[in-house]
């Protein structure tokens, strides 16, 4: 009997030949990443060592990496102090792969593992946040974790009693119609398997739809994996994933493709056919509560927002920057864009994309988590409804729990801040 | 006896749990303070300390799902409360189990605010009702790390046998 992409990656890490779902391990960790939630982590971190003798020192400086994204440039003094207190444990253990409030290798952890090629297929990647799902996309297993967790995992370096999940194979096929992209794909699925659908589980992706894929796309898909619940979302790696790794994120070594064993056994298949696919839009105050657009077309937004980790990459950027290239955002209506990383603000300020933006009336925001989670930047007003490529409407998510956020791709998001509502992108514009 | 003191419904979400405007405050003595922040009278009552520690916060499918925010865990571990839920997010039940908060998943669970419930080990008895439905027992691993006080004894023991 043959293994799924997440029993292979768990097994080897484990040590094993084989492993199956239900079955208890402790795989070591090739990557563990955090954000400003390090100040917790450090926190509990100290209180493993405390009563003993041991001196805090974490198992392996180089498999750690630590992202300042959540608060960036820091909002409050306590945050400040928070990313004080990362900085000097950083310092004092030798942590290298850090990346400071900075517009030249800053970002969103969730952009900056890949685009610096710090996770390979087959790795087992674990992050202090749940869209650490994301980087399944390259062929790793991937999952969110809480801070004493992580806590326990830089201490020992492995995963204490993880049982292996069982996984759905999710098989997409056929072409992508026009101004539907992976988002929507995503939206999509959700809406069908629910937001606990997938829990304790793996998505794993196949089909020809994900072949043709670019990893942008693939990394929105595992990004939002984790809101079906799912522990991971795992895309084989293969030719577009090395191509990648390689050209994109300057990794030298040699890697090998990854998939799963012909034979190896599903918990279920989820099987779309792409091709009659409408946009989608996930409404309040939940994630799988997905309508197509036709049906919510017309809403009223008073603001927009592009950006994050699932939708702030360079191709997101630019598909927005095409629609509205020459147009004007409504008036009344507030454009917010925030793209994932320094390296893609810079690659769009290059292109022209950032210009057409912001000529267009969207105000561009620094590379970080913004107003995603509301806690920072673009909070809503009582009543307020926004319109956001973000993965999460939950009530209060952005800072208001009296506001309304959708969700929806950056083809729909753009094309709404020209009408000012809620408008399906395949009608209009080039 | 254990006394119902918040229903919920489902797909309850961390953000509300612990709003993310919060989560620069972390220390599990602090995180108390903003528990269901947004639900502004329970807030109210936990904040006056008219909640005793045992009591019962009540919901349906998916409890704890979105963020891995531990603050989640810690702010409703602090007063006391034991969770029950038809079911758990992942990450949240870790959390909670790492924490040592109590967390029952019960997937016929129905119960009313008041309500008095008696946990057996393996259902749940609503004395107020006389219902009584099934509990999901915890896997044996994630009941040894509560035993052994939650994850952090459980790695320093781990640490010291190296
Ligand atoms: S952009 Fe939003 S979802 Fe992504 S890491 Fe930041 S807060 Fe989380």
């Amino acid at each position: 009997m043959g293994m799924t992409i997440a029993e292979k990656i768990l097994a080897r890490a484990s040590g094993r030949a084989r492993v199956q779902p239900g079955e208890i391990v402790e795989p070591a960790v090739d990557l563990a990443m955090s954000h400003e939630n390090a100040a917790l982590v450090i926190n509990q971190f100290n209180e493993i060592h405390q009563g003993t003798d041991l001196s805090p020192k974490v198992w392996n400086p180089d498999r750690i990496a630590l992202i300042f994204d959540h608060r960036v440039p820091a909002e409050s003094f306590k945050t400040a102090n928070n990313q004080k207190k990362i900085r000097q444990f950083l310092a004092a253990q030798g942590i290298r792969k850090f990346h400071e409030i900075r517009g030249d290798e800053g970002g969103i952890c969730h952009q900056i593992l890949p685009e610096n090629g710090y996770v390979r297929p087959g790795y087992l990647v674990v992050g202090t946040d749940s869209h650490t799902t994301s980087h399944g996309a390259l062929g790793a297993f991937a999952m969110g974790i809480g801070a004493t967790e992580m806590a326990s995992i830089w201490a020992l370096g492995v995963v204490l009693n993880l049982e292996v999940p069982a996984t759905i194979r999710v098989h997409m096929h056929g072409r992508l119609p026009h101004r539907v992209y992976a988002k929507d794909l995503i939206l999509h699925l959700i809406g069908r398997v629910t937001a606990n659908g997938a829990t304790f589980k793996v998505l794993e992706f196949h089909g020809s739809t994900i072949e043709r894929m670019a990893l942008s796309g693939r990394l929105t898909l595992c990004n939002m994996s984790v809101e079906a619940g799912a522990t991971a979302g795992i895309v084989p790696a293969d030719q577009e994933t090395l191509r990648y790794l390689k050209q994109e994120a300057g990794v030298k070594e040699r890697l090998a493709p990854l998939d799963a064993d012909g034979d190896a056994v599903y918990d279920q298949t989820v099987d779309i056919d792409v091709a009659g696919l409408e946009p989608q839009i996930a409404c309040p105050h939940a994630v799988d509560n997905v309508k197509p657009v036709s049906e919510v077309a017309g809403k009223r937004l008073d603001q927009i927002v592009i950006g994050s980790c699932t939708n702030g990459r360079f191709d997101d950027l630019e598909i927005a920057a095409r629609i509205l290239r020459g147009k004007k955002v409504a008036p009344g209506v507030r454009l917010l864009v925030f793209p994932a990383s320094g390296r893609i603000y810079r690659r769009a300020m290059d292109e022209g994309v950032i210009q057409a933006l912001a000529r267009s009336g969207a105000v561009i925001m620094n590379s970080g988590c913004g107003c995603c989670l509301g806690v920072h930047q673009g909070a809503l007003a009582d009543g307020d409804v926004a319109l956001a490529t973000t993965n999460r409407n939950f009530k209060g998510r952005m800072g208001n729990p009296n506001a309304e956020v959708y969700l929806c791709s950056p083809a729909t998001a753009a094309m709404s801040a020209i009408s000012g509502r809620i408008t399906d992108p395949r009608k209009g514009g080039s | 006896m254990a006394r119902v003191v918040l229903i919920l419904g489902d797909d309850v979400s961390t953000d509300v749990i612990y709003p993310g405007r919060f989560m620069a405050t972390m220390l599990p003595t602090e995180t108390p303070a903003h528990a269901f922040a947004d639900e502004k009278e329970f807030n109210a009552k936990l904040a006056k300390k008219e909640i005793p520690p045992g009591s019962v916060i009540a919901a349906g499918r998916n409890f704890g799902c979105g963020s891995s925010r531990e603050q989640a865990a810690s702010c409703l571990k602090g007063p006391g409360f034991i969770v029950v839920a038809r079911s758990f997010a992942r990450i949240f039940r870790q959390n909670a189990v790492n924490l040592g908060l109590r967390t029952i998943a019960a997937p016929e669970f129905e119960a009313s605010v008041g309500d008095e419930l008696e946990f057996h080990p393996d259902e749940i008895v609503n004395r107020t009702s006389g219902r009584r439905c099934r509990i999901e027992p915890l896997s044996e691993t994630q009941q040894s790390m509560i035993e052994a006080g939650g994850l952090i004894p459980y790695t320093r023991k781990r640490l010291l046998a190296r």
